[in-house]
């Protein structure tokens, strides 16, 4: 018998939380750093490289925030319906038809730059939270299991936009090459600090986001329905549309992704817009322990990892692969610390007792 | 020519085969792992370099084994014993099994699988059984690979509904409180059967890499996992019906371009739509149905703690 035992604590003091998560993180760097001996380079100049990379000059940090760009706002919109413990892990589909309805926008209509940008926004919002309307309704009618639904539609979306792509959409003067045409003009995202508009949208998306969560009803409501449906239903809320509501949020958010990657980072649609954004969200939101403000912390951070990851790859010729090992160990140790969050590891007393009675 | 398509329907639905039983045992457990994709790449990978040093088949096959129970490990110690939320220990693991698979892969990128390898993966007909006319052709000329899928499928059946182990580790995924309370030790069963779901997981992959593609190529698993997370759920966790799903994807895998070589121009990635679109069908049809044998196991994807009862 281990003499251990675990307690679940009542209440963690703040600043011990942070020196768990802290300490977690150094263990995981590390371990991430010995990994990285082991397969042959120095791991110091690895992780100096990785972050002269991701934030040594102005362009390396505009790579950056081109890269928390997205995952931030697809983290909020994950946020939204992870509060309210409705798992959506669709947000791949969500980018992906939201890109799509966007691109539809821009390729069709001819209008001046503002009303096209707006029209885009709009059609990607609404067809992002319509395709996660499609499980929640489900959900909340009938009670169907929306992890396996939202994973499902993530990857109708990318078939059917591979499906464009190959097919109808393929732009008839790029020579046989499978691609949709290239935005005009008008349809792509303008620029501010080197940067497309797309950081100030998010900026502000936070800060709307957490507003809306913590200090309206609906916010409220939304966590209550994520503590306990029960509690939620004696209350005398309509959990169906509480939970239809923040799940079209949450998709529209996603979908709003979509739109500004296709505008301002691919101009154009493609199968391989959504880069796992969508997944890589949901890690991002749970470390940021469903906080829209930690949300922005743990993104950036993220967006480091993967831009320092990239610069290495380039100028000491370590392959991405090694970067994504280095992303996922320092990912288990601090998921793993979680349980030291919320877990007291002691020493059984009474084994204790029976060494002073020997 | 439709023996021929079904046959190959086979061989593309195997890798499916073994993964898909392979998160039946996890999610009997209690378990969702999202890793499977992850887990297929390190099969994939070890089975193939074990396989191009070795020359020896079976060695192939059991690195695939070691190294997904390996991924497993990482997962059960995180989701069992530290009680990590399991979608996102999951989704870490794919990340995880993908970087890995092409790291060790760089070295071998293109290589071939020996020939002493090919050799012992060709079809072997069954004497007898392959001589049922269109039966025999289509499930008994297949690969040793193939017929240790059928192998794993019955014992599978036989182990989980006629067994007392079997019993128990269903009552572990229903209620892990009341599995406990009758004396079973929950950790264990869970540790076991997320492990022997890797090493599946693992075999699925290395089927990949050692018979059907047998080149090494990056991106050689493309998504087969998250499809055998799929057919889970298509199967309502029976390995019977798990077989017959993971068959029918396989076909439907390659039906768009055996339809275009006939000269019927439907877009493979409209079929590719299928499967997809037929697992939501059938995860709403369950539960209006509510039929007990077809819902998830009840504890799925809760951690269990033993103070909290």
């Amino acid at each position: 018998m281990i003499p251990l035992k675990i307690v679940k604590r009542d209440d963690l003091p703040r600043n011990k939380a942070i020196l768990i998560r802290t300490l977690s993180v150094a263990l995981s760097i590390v371990f991430a750093g010995l990994v990285i001996a082991l397969l042959g380079y120095n791991p110091i100049i690895v992780f100096t490289s990785m972050v002269k990379g991701a934030l040594g000059t102005t362009i390396r940090i505009q790579q950056t925030t081109l890269k928390a760009i997205p995952l931030l706002i697809t983290s909020l919109g994950i946020l939204v319906a992870f509060k309210m413990k409705f798992w959506n892990i669709g947000g791949e589909g969500q980018i992906m038809m939201g890109a799509f309805a966007a691109t539809a926008v821009a390729l069709n209509l001819d209008l001046p730059k503002p009303l096209m940008l707006l029209s885009m926004v709009v059609a990607a919002m609404v067809m992002g939270g319509l395709w996660a309307f499609i499980p929640a309704f489900f959900k909340a009618k009938m009670g169907t299991n929306e992890t396996i639904f939202t994973l499902m539609l993530n990857y109708l979306a990318i078939k059917f936009v591979t499906y464009l792509q190959y097919g109808p959409w393929k732009d008839p003067s790029s020579q046989g090459f499978p691609k949709i045409a290239a935005f005009s003009d008008a349809a792509i995202l303008p620029s501010l600090g080197g940067v497309h508009i797309g950081w100030i949208i998010a900026l502000v998306l936070v800060v709307l986001v957490y507003i809306f969560l913590n200090h309206t009803k609906k916010g409220y409501e939304i966590s209550v329905v994520g503590e306990s449906i029960e509690t939620a239903r004696y209350a005398g809320m309509n959990i169906s549309s509480i939970i239809i509501i923040s799940m079209m949020l949450s998709g529209g958010l996603c979908g709003l992704t979509g739109m500004i990657q296709a505008s301002a980072v691919e101009k154009t649609l493609s199968a391989s817009l959504s880069a796992n954004y969508g997944f890589t969200a949901i890690i991002t939101t749970w470390l940021a322990g469903l906080n829209a403000i930690a949300t922005l912390f743990v993104c950036v951070a993220f967006a480091i990892l993967v831009q320092g990851g990239n610069y290495i790859q380039i100028s000491m010729q370590v392959p991405a692969s090694v970067a994504d090992m280095i992303q996922s160990i320092i990912l288990f140790f601090v998921l793993g610390s979680e349980f030291f969050l919320q877990y007291k590891v002691t020493f059984h007393k009474y084994l204790k007792v029976k060494k002073e009675a020997k | 020519m439709l023996v021929g398509f079904l046959s190959a329907a086979i061989i593309a639905g195997t890798p499916l085969l073994f993964a898909t039983l392979g998160e039946i045992f996890t999610e009997k457990a209690g378990h969702l792992n999202l890793g499977v994709e992850g887990m297929m790449y390190m099969g994939a990978i070890v089975g193939f370099i074990v396989g191009l040093n070795t020359h020896n088949p079976l060695l192939a096959m059991l690195g695939a084994v070691l190294s997904g129970s390996l991924g497993a490990l990482l997962y059960a110690f995180l989701t069992v014993s530290l009680r990590v939320n399991q979608t996102v220990c999951g989704l870490t693991l794919t990340i995880f099994g993908e970087g890995f698979a092409s790291f060790l892969g760089q070295r071998v990128m293109g290589s071939i699988v020996p020939g002493d390898i090919k050799s012992f993966f060709v079809a072997r007909p069954i004497p007898g059984l392959s001589s049922i006319p269109y039966i025999g052709e289509i499930f008994f000329k297949q690969d040793v690979f193939v017929y240790l899928g059928y192998l794993a499928i019955i014992a599978s059946t036989y182990y989980l509904f006629r067994t007392k182990k079997g019993l128990n580790l269903r009552a572990v995924g229903e209620s892990a409180a009341a599995a406990d309370a009758s004396g079973i030790n929950v950790s264990l069963y869970k540790y076991v059967h997320i492990l022997l779901g890797g090493a599946l997981c693992g075999l699925g992959g290395a089927y990949m890499s050692l018979v059907t593609v047998p080149v090494w190529q990056e991106h050689i698993i493309s998504g087969r996992g998250w499809i055998a997370v799929a057919l889970v759920i298509f199967a309502s966790w029976n390995p019977i019906k798990a077989m017959g799903g993971a068959f029918l994807f396989g076909g439907l895998s390659i039906l768009g371009f055996r339809l275009q070589s006939m000269g019927i121009h439907i877009s493979q990635y409209l079929i590719d739509m299928l499967p997809y679109a037929a697992t939501i069908i059938i995860v709403i049809i369950s539960t209006r149905k509510n039929k007990k044998e077809d819902m998830p196991p009840a504890d799925l994807n809760t951690p269990y703690f033993r103070e909290e009862r």
